[in-house]
């Protein structure tokens, strides 16, 4: 008897290769001889291809690999091509947006102008991904729900790379394309606006951050736990309600008290997945337009605890009368 | 059987090479934490105690040297072109000379700053050298808000070595490609400065020579259109800070609260006496070190052509009192007595 008591899934249903709902006239057709592999079939679907590519598919993978060269090129030479150095260095390298003095206007490709180049082309294909995914989703038949989930990480990152530029007036506030640098920008950019965790919004991102994965442990774990009385088949389990769904809904009565229902479980899971970057990317958008110290807001909105003096503070010798600068 | 194996060997070899990874690192955990604020808000003081055994060893005060009375005639009358040290008497004069071969140049002795003619000016050592004593002397007499009664000897900088270990030059980066690829803005590269962030890799001279502004957060909730610092000017910063923190082993809380880094009246006063260690630093680059530029030869300047220079990890070196706080200026009046 197959248990469900393993991070792998030990059974593969193995049958004739599926190739999908007939699609309709005007799409392009999916490409590729579906192929089985037995590892894949352990996280997930054995079956790889056939795969949909499309107009909007297409485009997006170009515009991506346009972005990618772009930034990849750059970041190369700023090592002077040394390949070796490229790789040793290669999370600290980094595409930089335009310094401030250029404001929005197209500066010289060296000084930030490769950086709004590739900064097009990814938002192209990201925004070209998002149409395909709708597109797709809406061809067979189905909600565009993940497509809006897209969406609201894609809002986020427009916040980010273009919205709030743009408000401030100026590229150089925006992120830069890396991997430690973009992390160095994250702790500059809460240091310059007086520290973003006292940003309500900042908290209710890391509500819904922290939320979201909590709820997806539970969730998961309330399935594979009822999986051997069929819960993995939800759906079903929505409508008419069998065993698994019974006992899953009373262990979570008895241990807190409230259940949500095989349905809401994931209206639940949705929302605090899709706030998590909705919030977030409020709380980026007002930081430096409308709040310029998160830190001083908190203290005139009440936020910021008290705490008693334990150690003498320090004067400020700046702000003495014989001071310099 | 057979898939085990397979597992077996991956998980065996992250085993061993985890190992190997901690065994390698000196300064392996676990570390100690001294709470210096309110409780529960994190300000603490984080020590590994295998650094500060490290630290220990390598920031030891030499033994004094023995004192005599102050005998003899004046060294100005002694010897020619005693320029600064002409107020010792000849029994202080010869003591300094001692201690200061065995700060600076134990190995290449007294040759290395004269010649057979003491009183020879054309050797750049010995220029250098008498501008150095006068530094000093201004460290000692001047900044007393940095380095309180302590003061600093020239063994606080050179530890044996002729030049200090811990000096900056202006750093250009590694070699870029040049046209029209894009430029990495002095930042992006895995930086010793730095603490090997990718934040800018010369704080320094925008910071500890310039003096440019180092405060970035603005000192109003809403915007007032009045505070033009940006994210990159941010990172100058908090480069500098990188720098301040690994020098003087210590980690943010040592001086700031971390929950408003701007906030002096939430700083510990550990800040305000960094705050002058800044504007000492700046001073000794500009009116002491900068100048000697033309005074080197071309092989001891930097690659843009400037001569070495100061910041904190100079004299810290890893230590948040040099020497660990040792009394070395007070067994060394002469170093007082320079003109």
């Amino acid at each position: 008897m197959p248990e469900y008591q393993n991070i792998f899934t030990q059974v593969q249903v193995r049958g004739p290769a599926e190739m999908g709902v007939r699609l309709p006239r005007a799409d392009w057709s999916r490409d590729g001889k579906p192929r089985f592999i037995h590892l894949i079939g352990r996280i997930g679907n054995a079956q790889i291809g056939p795969v949909y590519l499309g107009f909007t598919g297409i485009l997006s993978l170009v515009c991506g690999f346009i972005a990618i060269e772009i930034i990849g090129l750059n970041m190369w030479a700023s090592v002077n091509w040394d390949p070796v150095e490229f790789v040793r260095q290669l999370p600290w390298l980094a595409l930089e947006p335009p310094p401030a003095k250029y404001g929005l206007s197209f500066p010289p490709l060296a000084d930030g102008g490769w950086w709004l180049v590739a900064g097009f082309f990814l938002t192209a294909s990201i925004l070209l991904w998002w149409g395909r995914m709708y597109i797709r989703a809406r061809a067979l038949g189905m909600g565009t729900h993940v497509a809006w989930a897209f969406a609201a990480a894609i809002w986020l990152y427009l916040v980010l790379g273009l919205i709030r530029p743009v408000m401030m007036g100026s590229w150089a506030e925006a992120v830069p394309f890396g991997i430690f640098p973009h992390l160095d920008w994250t702790a500059a950019f809460s240091i310059r606006y007086g520290n973003l965790f006292y940003n309500p919004f900042h908290m209710l991102s890391i509500v819904f951050l922290y939320g979201a994965t909590l709820l997806f442990a539970m969730h998961g774990a309330t399935i594979l736990a009822v999986s051997r009385f069929g819960g993995e088949r939800e759906i079903e389990q929505i409508t008419d309600r069998g065993t698994a769904s019974e006992r899953a809904a009373l262990f979570w009565r008895w241990t807190m008290g409230f259940n949500a229902s095989m349905e809401s479980i994931h209206r639940w899971a949705w929302w605090f997945a899709v706030l998590c970057p909705l919030t977030g990317g409020i709380g980026i958008l007002l930081t430096g337009t409308a709040v310029d110290n998160w830190f001083l807001w908190g203290v005139k909105h009440g936020l910021v605890p008290e705490y008693p003096q334990v150690f003498p503070p320090a004067t400020d010798p700046a702000a003495l009368p014989e001071a310099t600068r | 059987m057979n898939g085990n194996r397979k597992t077996l060997l991956p998980v065996l070899g992250s085993i061993v090479g985890l190992s190997l990874l901690v065994a390698g690192c000196e300064d392996y955990p676990p570390v100690d934490a001294e709470q210096q604020g309110f409780r529960g808000v994190a300000m603490e003081h984080v020590t590994n105690p295998r650094t500060v055994a490290r630290l220990k060893a390598r920031n030891q005060m030499p033994e004094p040297l023995e004192r005599f009375e102050a005998e003899g005639d004046l060294a100005s009358e002694v010897y020619e072109n005693v320029q600064v040290l002409g107020d010792l008497r000849e029994t202080e004069f010869l003591r300094l000379m001692t201690a200061i071969t065995e700060w600076v140049s134990p190995e290449q002795g007294c040759t290395y700053c004269h010649t057979d003619n003491l009183a020879d000016d054309n050797i750049y050592t010995k220029v250098v050298a008498r501008r150095m004593l006068q530094m000093t002397k201004t460290i000692n007499s001047k900044w007393d808000n940095h380095v309180g009664e302590t003061g600093v000897t020239c063994y606080t900088c050179h530890r044996g070595h002729p030049v200090p270990e811990e000096v900056w030059h202006r750093d250009p980066g590694p070699k870029q490609a040049r046209g029209m690829t894009a430029s990495s803005a002095g930042q992006n590269i895995a930086a010793d400065a730095v603490g090997v962030t990718s934040l800018p890799y010369d704080p320094f001279y925008t910071l500890l020579q310039q003096d440019n502004a180092i405060r970035v957060a603005s000192n109003a909730a809403l915007p007032r259109g009045d505070n033009p610092v940006d994210i990159k000017d941010t990172e100058e910063t908090y480069g500098l800070m990188m720098h301040m923190s690994g020098s003087l082993g210590v980690n943010c809380t040592f001086c700031h609260n971390s929950r408003n880094f701007s906030a002096w009246d939430e700083s510990r006063p550990q800040r305000t006496t960094a705050w002058h260690g800044i504007r000492l630093a700046r001073e000794l680059n500009n009116t002491y070190l900068e100048p000697l530029k033309p005074v080197f030869p071309e092989d001891r300047l930097g690659p843009l052509g400037d001569p070495s220079k100061v910041n904190c990890a100079t004299c810290h070196q890893g230590v948040h009192k040099p020497l660990f706080g040792a009394q070395m200026l007070k067994d060394y009046p002469e170093l007082n007595a320079v003109k």
